[in-house]
Order: structure tokens, then sequence, then C-alpha cells
């Protein structure tokens, strides 16, 4: 199993709802059902991700977190609520945030670093978009439409009153490096935070 | 008319009528004393009796949904596209059960059947038959077959309704309900369109109050003006805008009201095709069934109450150019289960049949329906 989904699986208890935006083909989830007795949803968009989803007994939504939000999800109905790799792929990831602490009481996020010193050495040097094994689009076909850094993330929470509740950086292969634990803005290619409100209502 | 049995066709098949002599007690206070149930069953029912499918019909369909029967049949079952061995529902791995509602004009006990306390046909005396009967009178069914579980009860529309409604009324009789092209209650402008149709039936001379057969007559005008009223609202202003544009029959116009455009000319012609086959009673009864359907009502028009003692998974299916039952009436199904914290997966297919598409295999569609099904299959060991 992927070392992050591996991190990721030990913050889920036995029993919890779980929700997760951008579920993809459901690898996750399925895991989660089968291994952890966890029950949920996933939201997907992708076509060929949602039949998979389907086939493999993992209950999907077709819905968009652009255009439909999570209105129709009702106030802190889950324990975990679970984004990987999409934040950086929404439109507005700091009402995500919002909604994901609304419907759940502990969110899960993971995205790229685009501080790593890869794509800061590919900017500096080639004067080029950098592009990376966590990042591996052209800049004008890439989804990942908000990316920031492991700083300005933090910063985000900060502003927002969300308590990070831990932190486990690992590199593109998703390994948790010692060197990603040094030095996590500049060597950390992708990051994996648990937060919740900090005054649960 | 096939010179062969395609390889993925259920073959030739051979509906049964079954007879039930307990009476049956309907939603409108009435009883039916002993009615008749025809059916149609492809594939086999395992040891276990765990691999049964029920298929629910829409409003004008009937129990033959697959295959053949006879090699001289123009065209096989309504739901054909999606029922047979390779199918999204695999007759090599279920057993499926498709039969004619209670109030049918199919064979099953309806307006056009001789009511046995009188000797006379039912005619406009069959009693208003709602979703909840159809659901109680397939559960009788399920007894008589020997099922006590679904695996599956499948239904497109009004069959849909009756999926839903399954999993209200028998939650332990089903492992999944999928709904497809439905709806959880009627909007205002669906009634008026089964308005339309009824007016249009019941304002023909030839209906006589419903007694039409005493006068040897029948209502055709009505019941052609009802389909063609109708069909508009299964197809997609794109579908046909694509399929008859603005053609006419002949090359330019002839300044009268005869069918001078191609999609008049089809629309008379589905009417009147229709108006041969179909009975006028029983299609102001399904008209009403779809009216009333509204499982939320009793409580409070809140249908994640309704949906509080559902154990079963569902799956719902929308398409995008459905403006009978838009995607958005199934999203508001799909939301109820989730406040109601069911198991579900949903979909809105991007297809431009309007509600027709859920009768045509489009790629996705048929993607989505198969995997599920394969699963479910997987599920009871099928």
């Amino acid at each position: 199993m992927r070392p992050d989904l591996e991190i990721i699986q030990q913050w889920v208890q036995p029993g919890h709802r779980v929700l997760d935006l951008g579920c993809g083909d459901g690898t996750l989830l399925d895991f989660l059902q089968r291994e952890r007795g966890a029950s949920g949803f996933g939201l997907e968009i992708n076509p060929d991700h949602i039949t998979t989803c389907m086939g493999r007994g993992v209950a999907v939504i077709e819905q968009n977190l652009d255009t439909q939000g999570l209105g129709n999800f009702e106030d802190q109905t889950f324990d975990t609520v679970l984004m990987t790799q999409a934040l950086q792929a929404v439109r507005r990831p700091d009402m995500v945030l919002d909604e994901m602490l609304r419907v759940g009481r502990e969110g899960i996020v993971t995205f790229p670093n685009f501080a790593h010193w890869r794509l800061r050495w590919g900017l500096t040097l080639k004067g080029r978009m950098p592009e990376s094994d966590a990042l591996p689009y052209k800049w004008y076909n890439t989804p990942n439409i908000r990316l920031c850094t492991f700083k300005d993330f933090e910063a985000l929470c900060r502003q927002k009153r969300i308590r990070i509740k831990s932190r486990r950086v690992v590199d593109g292969q998703h390994q948790n490096s010692w060197l990603a634990r040094l030095w996590p803005n500049m060597l950390g290619e992708i990051a994996i935070y648990r937060i919740t409100r900090e005054n649960p209502k | 008319m096939p010179d062969s049995l395609p390889t993925d066709s259920v073959g030739i098949v051979t509906p049964q009528t079954l007879h039930f002599d307990a009476p049956i007690t309907l939603a409108c206070g009435q009883t039916l004393e002993s009615y008749d149930l025809v059916i149609e069953t492809y594939g086999t029912l395992n040891a276990d009796a765990s691999n049964a499918v029920l298929i629910c019909h829409a409003l004008s369909g009937h129990h033959h949904a697959a295959g053949y029967h006879t090699m001289d049949e123009r065209k096989p079952g309504w739901w054909d596209s999606c029922i047979g061995p390779g199918k999204p529902i695999d007759t090599n791995r279920f057993f499926v059960v498709s039969l004619n509602n209670l109030g049918g004009c199919h064979g099953s006990t309806g307006p056009s059947s001789v009511n046995p306390a009188t000797g006379q046909l039912y005619g406009p005396d069959f009693p208003v038959i709602t979703v909840s009967d159809w659901v109680q009178s397939q559960a009788l069914l399920a007894d008589r077959l020997g099922i006590a579980c679904w695996a599956a009860v499948v239904g497109g529309s009004l069959g849909g309704m009756q999926a839903l409604q399954w999993s209200l009324d028998y939650p332990e009789r089903l492992k999944h309900a999928v709904v497809i092209a439905s709806t959880p209650r009627l909007t205002a402008q669906n009634i008026a369109f089964n308005e339309v149709a009824r007016q249009a039936i019941t304002s023909d001379r030839e209906f006589h109050e419903g007694r039409y057969s005493d006068f040897n007559a029948v209502p055709r005008r009505g019941l052609m003006l009802a389909r063609m009223v109708g069909h508009i609202t299964y197809l997609s202003d794109a579908s046909m805008g694509e399929k008859f544009g603005r053609e006419l029959r002949d090359q330019a116009y002839k300044f009268g009201y005869d069918a001078e455009f191609q999609v008049e000319s089809y629309l008379r012609y589905q009417g009147e095709r229709f108006s041969e086959v179909f009975d006028a009673n029983t299609y102001l009864l399904m008209t009403r069934a779809l009216d009333y359907f509204d499982p939320a009502y009793d409580f409070g028009g809140d249908l994640s109450k309704a949906l509080a003692g559902a154990s079963c998974e569902f799956l719902v299916l929308s398409f995008s150019t459905d403006w009978r039952f838009t995607p958005a009436r199934s999203e508001e199904m799909v939301n109820a289960m989730i406040a109601a914290r069911k198991r579900v997966s949903y979909a809105e297919i991007d297809a431009p049949w309007g509600h027709d598409a859920f009768l045509i295999p489009t790629p996705r569609y048929t993607d989505i329906f198969t995997a599920y099904m394969d699963r479910v299959a997987r599920e009871v060991g099928a």
C-alpha cells in the first residue's frame, strides 16, 4: 500500500464514517471499508473512476465540488473527511476546508508542496513552470490551479482557526524520508495534514 | 425479425400466467378477491434463491422485457438492451423476473379483465392501483416463486418508483434497489402532462365513461393524443431536432393542416400504433399511479424520514437531457438517502435522448450498470 494511504488509514478508526472528496477509483475507501470497517461515500467526477468505484462496492456520488459544494451533506455527519491530492484542483480550497470541517469532525488533506526544492530549482534556473512526479502536467493543461506550499497552507489554517493535529511529510514516491522531516517546506514533496476545528461547536 | 437469435439474447421466451386466490387489499380500500399476474423469467434461480432480480416496468411497459416470443417477432422485449447473457443484468448469473403489473393490459388482471363477481369486464370499475399496491403484489409473486430476498429490484421511470417503494415497504426483502431516470414524486408539470393525456382519453366520444367495450368501441383518438403528448415528454428537444429537424414529408408547404412535417407524421404514427395495442382505462390508471406516488407524503414531505427503515443499497442514475424526471429529481432522492445514512451511488449520464435514455444502451450507462450488477452478482455468489 502507498505510504501516504498507510499513514491515513492509521487515523481512521474502525466504524468511522468517512467522506472522501475526489475519491478517484476508490482504492482508499475500499481499503478503509474492508480493513478498518469504515463506511461512507466518495465524491468523484471522473466517469471511469466512478464506474470502477461502483464495481468494487464503494458508494460513490457524481458530484462536482466546484459547482455543487457539499451543501447536500449535513453538519458533523462524518468522523473524517478525506481529500487526497485534490485540494490544489478545486476553485476555492479555503471554502472547501470550511465545508470539510462543517460536515466532518476531522479532515485529512494531502497536497503537493510547491516550495519543494526541485520545483524552486526549475523555476529559478530554467525559468520554466516546474514539473515533478507530484505535478506532472504542463502549465496550460494542469488541473492543479491552486498550488501552495506547506507554509501557505499552515498560514491559511491559522487564519481560519483550523488546528493541525498532525502533519506527515513524504517524498514523491510517498516515502517518509528523514530529509523531508528535517526541512519540510524545502525537501518535502507531499504533506498529509490531519486537521480539526480549533473550537469544535 | 431475426433470422437467427443474437448470442447475447435470452432467446425465445414464453410468458406464464400465475393465478392468485388470496384476496389483496389495495391502498384505495378496495379488495381484489383473486387476480392473475403474467410474468416472464430469464436465467436460472440458484439453489439458495439468492440471485433473483425483479424488473419493474414503466407506464406502458409489460412482462416482455427481453428475448423474443417467436422467431417472427419484429422487436425483442422492451429492455433487451440491458437483460441477457453478458448484458448489464446478466442472465448467465441472475434469475430475472419481469411481470405485467396489476391494472395492466397485457394479461395481468386489469380494467380489461373479467370481474369474477359480475362476469363483466371491470372497465372503469377497476380500482385505482398505487405503486405500493404493485409492490405488495410483487412481494406475493416473490413468495410464489420462492424468493425471500431479491438480489436487486430494478426499474426505470415508474419502474424506478417501484424499486424505491420496495426499499421502504419490504426493506428486508431486497439487497439493492436500482432506480433509473426516476423521481421521488411528480412535479405539478408532470401531473399537468398526465392530466392532458387523461382529458384526451376521457373526452373522446368513444370513451363512454370507460365502458367503451360495452359499445364495441375504442377511444382510439384519445389514446393516440395521450400517447403523442406523452411521447414528446420522453424525448429531448435535441433528439427530436436531430431525428426530424424541420424536415417536410414533401418538399414544400401545402398551406394546410395535414401532417406536413416529419415530426407530425412520426407522432401520429406512434400514437396510432399505441392506440391499437393499449387499453384506455389502463392508461388512466397508470398515469394516476404516477401522480399519487409520493413516499414522503406521510412524513411531512421529508423523504429522508420515509427512508429511515430502508436497509438496501441504492444505485440512482439520471440522464442529462431528461426533462421529464430531471437529474435534479434524482439528486433530491440521493440527498434524502445521504441524510438518512443509506448507502447510495449516483451518476448523471450524459445522453441526448431525454427520458427515453434509460432504454438506450449508451456506453457510460452500460458500463456503470454492468459494473454495479457485476458486484451485486459477486455479492450474492451468482
